[in-house]
């Protein structure tokens, strides 16, 4: 080999993706490392990893959102770290520690405001998504939590320690926050459903969740399920369990419950129960997979190896697998062919097909959480 | 009698220490470990500076009470999101846990 094709090897080995080396991003995806700071890249087709960002801070809890163009994740570590990635170089283009400690985070619909959610100081900042410069602070009374995008530049989030919902509406210059209060005990997390409609926020402290109409001229709560866990023995939960905009399926919303081994089921418009599926453990997170007919559901500390797959129209579980100790996430590619899941303590992610249920392929992956696939952006609530 | 000295001062040291009464093997030692890094770091944070659970720091843990925490990992804080450990861990390990958290604090 020459002198000069060994230079341009090595340029070449540099700098992973070149301008010339044309790639799209639709098939790509971010899988948190959340002990080691990194995150992975990785090509959906190939079933592969193809990078690693490092040096982003404490990821346990972290999570992301993608520009409207799918090039940049917008990572939001537990110590206040918010990272702009550029997924297709492989590079930190951007990074603000912009609290003591954090707990997600969300875009808004036109892609041009990143909000945080803050435990300390408790709040919402929100921040421009081109520079990272700060735009605004929602300041709370207590820690920040389920935050999520909604219709019209408008951010919702929850207040754990005052049992609060603020409607934060930045589609003016300035900020305008809508607080809604005694939405019931201890709110420990919220999703907004994919029509951008429904607010729901899950309830540590009391039974049954609350739901707040987006839609509506004057926003209201109403509680939902108030009745779910009553009368029966509170199980410990070793893990909370996480609301997410997958909750959909069909006409249907589901939702984990707390302190009770089941998956519920509610009537998407009315907000009605329609259903309760007694389920293996604590569950963490129900999604439905895209276009609904299954969902799939992962289990809290320490029965955390196993998965169910239950049918959305007969509300059985139709399937149960063991894909290994401490299953922390599951994502499905945009079509829902495959589930890909974390096996945080054998260091791997697991691909199944999401017909068969059997495993189609292995990824290797450091201590893997949350997995994030490209399509997220677009769609609401996510 | 060294021997019997030395088995009364052992006795009155596992009086003493409560938790010392089952000893925790290196393994089960690792394994706490990667519970208190890995699982309470869900609530806690992995460089436990806290989240919807509180700062189990060098600072935030000067001066508590070793039973206090053992009480705490085992029954949890009714009224907040702590559980009951005691039916995944014996007093023995919850008072590895505390006394893991306490020595962190002077080093």
């Amino acid at each position: 080999m020459t002198r000069l094709a060994a230079l341009l090897m090595c340029s070449v080995l540099a700098a992973p993706a070149l301008a010339q080396e044309l790639r799209a991003t639709g098939d790509l995806g971010v899988i948190v490392e959340r002990a080691t700071g990194s995150v992975l890249i990785v090509d959906q087709s190939e079933r592969a990893a193809i990078g690693r960002v490092e040096g982003l801070g404490d990821l346990s809890h972290a999570s992301l959102v993608f520009s409207p163009d799918e090039r940049f994740a917008y990572l939001f570590g537990r110590d206040g770290g918010l990272s702009k990635i550029d997924i297709l170089t492989q590079q930190v283009v951007g990074r603000v520690i912009q609290s003591g400690n954090s707990i997600g985070g969300a875009i808004s619909d036109d892609g041009k405001l990143i909000a945080v959610a803050n435990y300390e100081p408790g709040g919402v900042k929100i921040f421009d998504a081109d520079t990272l410069e700060e735009l605004a602070h929602i300041e709370a009374d207590g820690k920040a939590l389920g935050l999520e995008d909604a219709a019209g530049r408008k951010f919702v989030f929850s207040v754990w320690d005052t049992n609060e919902t603020k409607i934060v509406d930045f589609s003016g210059a300035e900020p305008v926050v809508t607080t809604l209060s005694d939405i019931g005990a201890n709110p420990y997390d919220a999703l907004v459903t994919d029509d951008g409609r429904t607010y729901i926020a899950g309830l540590f402290g009391e039974d049954g969740l609350s739901a707040i109409d987006l839609w509506a001229e004057v926003p209201e709560v109403k509680r939902i399920l108030p009745h779910y866990g009553r009368g029966q023995e509170e199980m410990p939960v070793y893990k909370m369990p996480h609301l997410e905009g997958w909750a959909k399926a069909g006409d249907q919303i589901v939702l984990p419950a707390v302190h009770h081994h089941e998956v519920l089921w509610v009537d998407a418009r009315t907000l009605e129960e329609t259903g309760r599926t007694a389920v293996h453990s604590q569950p963490v997170f129900a999604m439905a997979r895209p276009g609904g007919r299954h969902v799939w559901v992962n289990f809290a500390h320490p029965e955390n190896d196993t998965i169910q797959v239950i049918d959305t129209m007969t509300h059985e579980v139709i399937g149960e697998m063991v894909p290994g100790p401490a299953v922390l996430h599951m994502e499905f590619t945009s079509r829902g062919t495959e589930a890909w899941v974390s096996v945080r303590d054998e260091n791997k992610v697991v691909i199944y097909d999401t017909t068969t249920l059997e495993p189609i392929g292995e990824i290797e992956v450091q201590s893997p959480s949350g997995i994030f696939f490209t399509a997220r952006a677009h769609r609401l609530g996510l | 009698m060294p021997e019997r000295l030395a088995m009364t001062a052992l006795i009155a040291a596992l009086l003493a220490l409560p938790g010392a009464a089952e000893t925790i093997s290196p393994e089960k030692a690792d394994e706490l470990r990667h519970l208190l890094y890995q699982d309470c770091g869900s609530c806690h944070g992995l460089t436990r500076k806290g989240g919807l659970g509180s700062p189990l720091t060098p600072e935030a843990m000067e001066g508590r009470d070793r039973d206090g925490l053992v009480e705490i990992i085992l029954d949890g804080l009714p009224g907040t999101a702590m559980p009951p450990w005691r039916p995944l861990m014996s007093e023995a390990e919850a008072y590895w846990i505390a006394d893991y958290l306490l020595k962190d604090t002077v080093q």
